[in-house]
């Protein structure tokens, strides 16, 4: 009798998590949980200012204070070649600043106490002198003619742009808005967001002088990057490196990039020779970590009367901040942008990009945005809906028409990508169909009648999860494949380790899971074991959804390779030669008589006690898994909204999700990954946002300007799937967890336009705060740009 | 202070005044010196090593440091060590009695109700309070009474349900659960 | 995240609490339920010499329902118990609206109304509450208790005319001329949001007519407003459409907002238009349906 799959809770099942039950218990292990033999404690002195040259800086009552162990200024970093250090994008940033501040939060010093309130106590004494610079805060001003060079610590820099970069078809786009028998334009902001896990970004530094081995416990989604990037930085040798990621409380991106914070307690710890503690308090974490998006699109469909888009042309100024420190693939300097449109098929397009230094926080691919392809189907999606309207063609209708068909797989889009498998109309279907697309469209003529506005939005669109091919991608040179190690003992229990982190994904169960699929074992037979590069094999670690796609694939190979010297135990046991061998779940038998045969769990103790002549005892192996492609979801997410004319205030009525990842490897936790990307699209629409004013003081930099959604506002959500296995990854699976936050957005937003149709607003940037929907309303306009500081 | 050693420091902070509270934290009465400036959450944290309880903000709103004072949901950051002189404090490791799990921690793993983890403790902590005075929440009030607690990963819905599947746990625990 | 020191005193009588005011000459804060001065320490933008903690003084947590009619809410009264008055929700229905919309639901365990009042923040919703009650503050100091108007308690933001020793003992909210009604309205972008705009209305109707009003507006001035000749258009009159509009506009013409990141000037302005119009609109037909 073949084992049941879903019993030994292989894929489809939806395992309840192994990870839950230390954290329920409160017994989770997180940076700040780690306690370490004579650890000290470290703070950071941030710049109130955005931009000013540093005249002096005094520490000398910092040090006079009983308590205090270290008080580390730039010039004591540069002094070293520490006090600044290369980015994920091939700039540079600053640790401690020396010359000047170039963003309100910028590092200016630490100090290192006995415990945080006396270093806290430190910064408070430390007596820094500005000499304040002109601020830029947007792109425009960044561009003027008398605009200041922010970046004049590099030689080459006489402006404010990062770089250009384009890519498509110019000419054949060109000509197909020649052809064209209406253009629909649109302009949009997608305002900077910041991605704010609860838990801030930390680190224990603990350098011992006696095996001169640095150990960092650091909350990183990607150890190995760091250890290479420590290894560049402070010249130590990458063998005598450990990073350990342990539990970590949210990623979502804004924990991959290396901080000067970490940097700066690495330091500490090898001065002082003993650990440093360092943990940011929210401020720090959202007015200097990695944030997201504050990027600028002016976008333009070519259409044909009968609803045909003939072509795509976009232009984006992305604004970086003061350094572009961004972890992206380091060929596409506006990320994944270009995947805009991949779900439509459009015979030709072209995009172009520049990206600028402004006077804030360095950052802009974060946030669950698959390299920047929240943006890309945010502004996709925006478009679309533009253009339906201009067409005076129904939303829905509009996207089918243009969708890639079912046969069309694999199919190259204008930008490029090679997309894998869909069935995209089907997914539509079923969103329209759970909606009730028609009776809504009767509800909302009723209200109209009443005086009641209603809106229904939807949004469609096709990502690409699972960076990289080598040929294409890498960060810094290294390429972005994937690993995972598996060992299986002799009671057939088994030890995997991944390149991954997981961050809340939940790998402990479910790579559990794949491998209960390859091998038979009982996910519960499994532990898994990521984050600490000493033992994990290479890995590029978890964001951007690319653990399934990359390390799920590594997973699945690796038992394979175990399968296939299992086979070869399984034939000496059964004294059969391999040919006349068959596998089915967990059991190799003689396919002559099926009744004899032999478990996985019996070959491996065979691995370890009765191996063939020539046959190397164990069962252990490593795969390293560089995909041919990336995988392609399709979500189709529809939303409806009431919009009260007269306070601007939205109420969601119904989010209706329809997900096609490919094979679910646990359907419980997909979902849970949707929801959370559903309620961060409604917090991105609704109220969340970091804003300057002109100073280039910054609004956000706590909880109470930067608004999170609680469970009242939050709405329900009604998931649905349909499954269109992935034709190239070894478990057909496709990556899922940001897609909600990629392709929500746009839902909320085109749900508010369509209840606003009547007052000739096309566009109102997020968020959609009451005031802004009321303006749009009472001024009949469109409302651009991140809400302005404007103090009277 | 063990049998071994207990250390001086030198540093002067012979001068720094402390209060001397006793708190039940778990039900075991705790003595502990204090400064007055220690916040609760970092009582719990740093001094009694109950990192289960944690900090994720600065200005008392993400609530994943809430625990209960005499029964009642308390964000532990914005409360003084020595204000809990004479007060009781529940922890998440409280939660659980000597074999088993509470409801509500059973509940969050049956439905889901966390990734991270990070904010479940002060989550579940809320949740007890509540069904503590309200056994038979509906699905409004349960996210009323948790709405000073900040999620980012679930997206709150399983978190519900948690909540309910844990009421109904303790209600069928009441009805027929052989409590005498 | 970490205050910087400060001494600490926990006195067991109201008396204790004033000396110890006295002694530090300006120099402390009163600690009750800390939720708005805690967080202000946390970010060090207080740091008092001295912490007067009355959390330890016996008779100060009432919420007294007088016979006289009068509510007399003590210094150590919790919004969650306002929040949880079933009593309240009859007597004071313009005090229960508000009570569910402070802060949030755990920060409503300890916070208390008396604090909020002696805050002063603009934005904070029980001054607007009281000032349309025409509620009192009873303070405390060396030379005895004396009751201050609400409307005369702040002198600016965060900034009341109570001496440096004296503390507030208890609010009072007057008895009623007739059955209470009214609403609160906030405009919060979500729960524990500061308030865009806020609006308390009071109203004591006699057979449909109004025989008092109090109109307050939160987060729309440098402290909270009290909309005197709106409340008065209400008075002595059944509540018209006409008196409607004519209170919202003249509620709407005292507001003194501040274009920010919450919203325009304008935009607040019209807010508070609606809010009085919807709650005064919401009376009228509640008291529609009883009649």
């Amino acid at each position: 009798m073949v084992l049941d799959e879903i019993k030994i809770e292989g894929l489809g099942a939806s395992r309840l998590r192994v990870e839950d039950n230390r954290f329920i218990r409160g017994k989770g292990n997180y940076v700040d949980d780690i306690v370490l033999p004579g650890m000290l404690h470290m703070e950071i002195l941030r710049s109130p200012v955005a931009h000013a040259r540093i005249k002096s800086i005094d520490t000398s009552k910092a040090w006079d204070i009983p308590g205090v162990r270290l008080v580390l200024t730039g010039e004591m970093l540069a002094a070293r070649n520490l006090a600044w250090m290369p980015t994920l994008s091939y700039d540079t940033q600053a640790v401690l600043a020396t010359d000047k501040v170039r963003f309100q939060g910028q590092e200016i010093a630490a100090v290192v106490a006995d415990d945080p309130y006396i270093a806290k106590d430190g910064c408070d004494a430390i007596v820094v002198e500005y000499e304040p610079l002109p601020v830029i805060v947007n792109p425009d001003q960044a561009r003027a003619p008398d605009a200041p060079v922010i970046r004049d610590d590099k030689v080459d820099q006489t402006d404010n742009v990062i770089f250009n970069w384009e890519v498509g078809d110019k000419a054949g786009t060109d000509a197909a808005f020649e052809r064209a028998d209406v253009v629909s334009r649109i302009e949009m902001h997608y305002p900077r967001s910041h991605p704010s896990p609860i838990e801030t970004c930390g680190s224990i530094a603990d350098f011992d002088r006696a095996t001169s081995k640095l150990t960092v416990y650091m909350t990183s989604q990607a150890p190995h990057i760091v250890r290479a990037a420590v290894a560049l930085v402070a010249e130590l040798p990458e063998h005598m490196i450990r990073i350990v990621a342990p539990d970590i409380g949210g990623g979502f991106g804004n924990k991959v990039p290396v901080y000067p914070g970490y940097v700066v307690s690495i330091l500490a710890s090898i001065l002082l020779e003993k650990p440093v503690k360092w943990i940011e308090d929210k401020s720090g974490n959202l007015i200097s970590t990695g944030f997201a998006r504050d990027i600028y699109l002016k976008g333009e469909l070519a259409l044909r009367q009968d609803g045909k888009i003939l072509g795509v042309r976009m232009h984006t100024d992305s604004d970086h901040g003061a350094f572009f420190s961004d972890a992206q693939p380091s060929k596409f300097k506006i990320g994944l942008l270009h995947a805009a449109f991949a779900c439509y098929d459009i015979p030709v397009a072209h995009l172009t990009a520049q990206g600028i230094y402004t006077n804030k926080a360095p950052g802009g691919v974060a946030y669950r945005c698959s390299f920047r392809i929240t943006e890309a189907m945010y502004f996709q999606e925006r478009m679309v809906q533009a253009a339906a309207v201009d067409l005076g063609m129904d939303q829905a209708e509009f996207r089918r028409i243009n969708f890639v068909r079912d046969d069309d797989f694999p199919h190259r889009t204008a930008f490029g990508f090679l997309t894998d498998s869909g069935q995209y109309a089907k997914c539509l279907d079923v969103g329209l169909e759970a909606i009730g697309y028609e009776e809504f469209l009767k509800e909302k003529e009723e209200a109209k009648k009443q005086g009641r506005l209603l809106g229904l939005g939807i949004s469609t669109m096709t990502e690409p999860l699972g960076a990289g091919n080598s040929r294409e991608y890498d960060i810094l040179g290294i390429k972005m494949f994937d690993s995972a190690e598996l060992r299986v003992h002799m009671t057939g229990k088994a030890l995997l380790r991944t390149g991954a982190k997981s961050q809340g994904q939940g790998h402990e169960t479910t790579w559990a899971q794949i491998v209960a699929h390859e091998l038979g074992i009982p996910a519960a037979d499994v532990v898994i074991e990521e984050g600490d590069t000493d033992t994990a094999p290479f890995g590029m670690g978890t964001y951007a959804s690319r653990s399934t796609p990359v390390a799920g694939a590594a997973v699945a190979m690796a038992a394979r390779k175990i399968r296939a010297k299992a086979r070869k135990l399984a034939a000496h046991l059964l004294e059969a030669s391999e040919e006349d061998i068959d596998w089915e779940l967990g059991r190799f038998y003689l396919r002559g008589a099926p009744e004899r045969g032999v478990t996985i769990q019996e070959c491996a103790m065979a691995a370890y006690s009765n191996m063939p002549d020539g046959l190397e005892p164990g069962l252990e192996n490593v795969a390293y898994y560089d995909p041919p492609n990336l995988t392609w979801p399709f979500g189709c997410y529809i939303v409806t909204v009431e919009v009260d004319p007269e306070t601007g205030v939205w109420d969601v009525l119904r989010v209706v999700a329809v997900d096609d990842c490919g094979v679910r490897i646990n359907p419980m936790i997909v979902e849970g990954q949707i929801m959370g990307g559903l309620a961060e699209a409604y917090a991105m629409a609704n109220m969340q946002f970091i804003t300057f004013d002109e100073e280039g003081n910054c609004i956000g930099g706590n909880y109470t300007d930067y608004l999170l959604p609680t469970a009242w506002e939050t709405p329900g959500f009604e998931l649905h799937e349909v499954v269109t296995p992935c034709p190239h990854h070894p478990i057909g699976a496709k990556g899922i967890g940001e897609c909600a936050t990629v392709g929500g957005p746009a839902a909320y937003v085109n749900a508010v336009m369509d209840a606003l149709r009547d007052y000739d607003v096309r566009n109102i940037d997020m968020p959609l705060l009451p005031d802004r929907v009321h303006q749009a309303i009472t001024e009949r306009s469109d409302i651009s740009g991140a809400p302005p500081v404007r103090m009277e | 202070m063990t049998s071994l050693f207990e250390e001086v420091t030198p540093t002067g902070s012979g001068d720094i005044p402390v209060t001397r509270i006793t708190l039940t934290l778990n039900g075991v009465s705790r003595t502990v010196d204090v400064e007055p400036r220690l916040l609760l959450a970092h009582l719990i944290r740093q001094g009694f090593k109950l990192t289960g309880t944690h900090t994720g903000c600065d200005t008392t709103n993400c609530g994943a440091c809430t625990v209960l004072v005499d029964g009642t949901p308390v964000k532990s950051c914005t409360m003084l060590a020595v204000q809990a002189d004479g007060h009781d404090v529940t922890t998440v490791e409280g939660l659980a009695g000597p074999s088993e799990l509470h409801p509500i921690q059973e509940g969050f793993k049956d439905e889901h109700g966390l990734q991270c983890g990070f904010c479940t403790p002060g989550m579940m902590m809320t949740a007890k309070a509540l069904l503590d005075r309200n056994p038979d929440p509906t699905e409004d009030e349960i996210r009323w009474a948790l709405s000073g607690n900040l999620c980012r990963c679930t997206g709150y819905q399983n978190i519900v349900k948690a909540v309910l599947w844990a009421a109904t746990k303790i209600q069928s625990q009441a009805d027929g659960g052989g409590e005498g | 995240m970490y205050p910087s020191r400060f001494r600490y005193e926990s006195p067991k009588t109201v008396e204790e609490a004033i000396r110890l005011l006295s002694e530090a000459g300006g120099e402390a804060k009163i600690l009750a339920g800390g939720q708005s001065l805690i967080p202000m320490m946390k970010l060090r933008f207080a740091a008092p010499q001295t912490l007067v903690d009355i959390n330890g003084i016996a008779g100060l947590d009432h919420l007294d329902f007088a016979d006289d009619g009068s509510i007399r809410i003590g210094a150590l009264c919790r919004h969650a118990t306002l929040e949880q008055s079933a009593e309240l929700k009859v007597r004071q229905p313009t005090m229960a609206a508000a009570a569910k919309l402070v802060a949030d639901p755990i920060v409503r365990n300890r916070g208390t109304l008396v604090g909020s009042l002696c805050h002063a923040d603009p934005q904070g919703d029980w001054a607007a509450v009281m000032v349309a009650l025409n509620g009192q503050l009873v303070a405390q100091g060396p030379s005895g208790r004396r009751t201050i108007p609400v409307t005369n308690l702040v002198r600016g933001p965060f900034q009341t005319t109570l001496a440096p020793d004296e503390i507030g003992v208890e609010a009072i909210v007057p008895a009623p001329a007739g059955v209470p009604n009214g609403g609160y309205l906030k405009l919060e972008r979500r729960i524990g949001d500061f308030a865009t705009v806020a609006v308390a209305v009071a109203l004591d109707m006699e057979v449909g007519s109004v025989t008092r009003a109090g109109i307050g507006l939160a987060a729309v001035g440098s402290q909270t407003i009290n909309a005197t000749e709106a409340a008065a258009t209400l008075e002595g009159g059944r509540l018209t459409k006409d008196r409607i509009v004519a209170a919202a506009e003249a509620a709407a013409a005292v507001a003194k907002p501040r274009s920010d990141h919450r919203g325009s000037a304008d935009y607040k302005r019209h807010m508070v238009r609606t809010f009085v119009s919807r709650i005064l609109i919401g009376v009228a037909s509640s008291i529609e349906k009883v009649a």
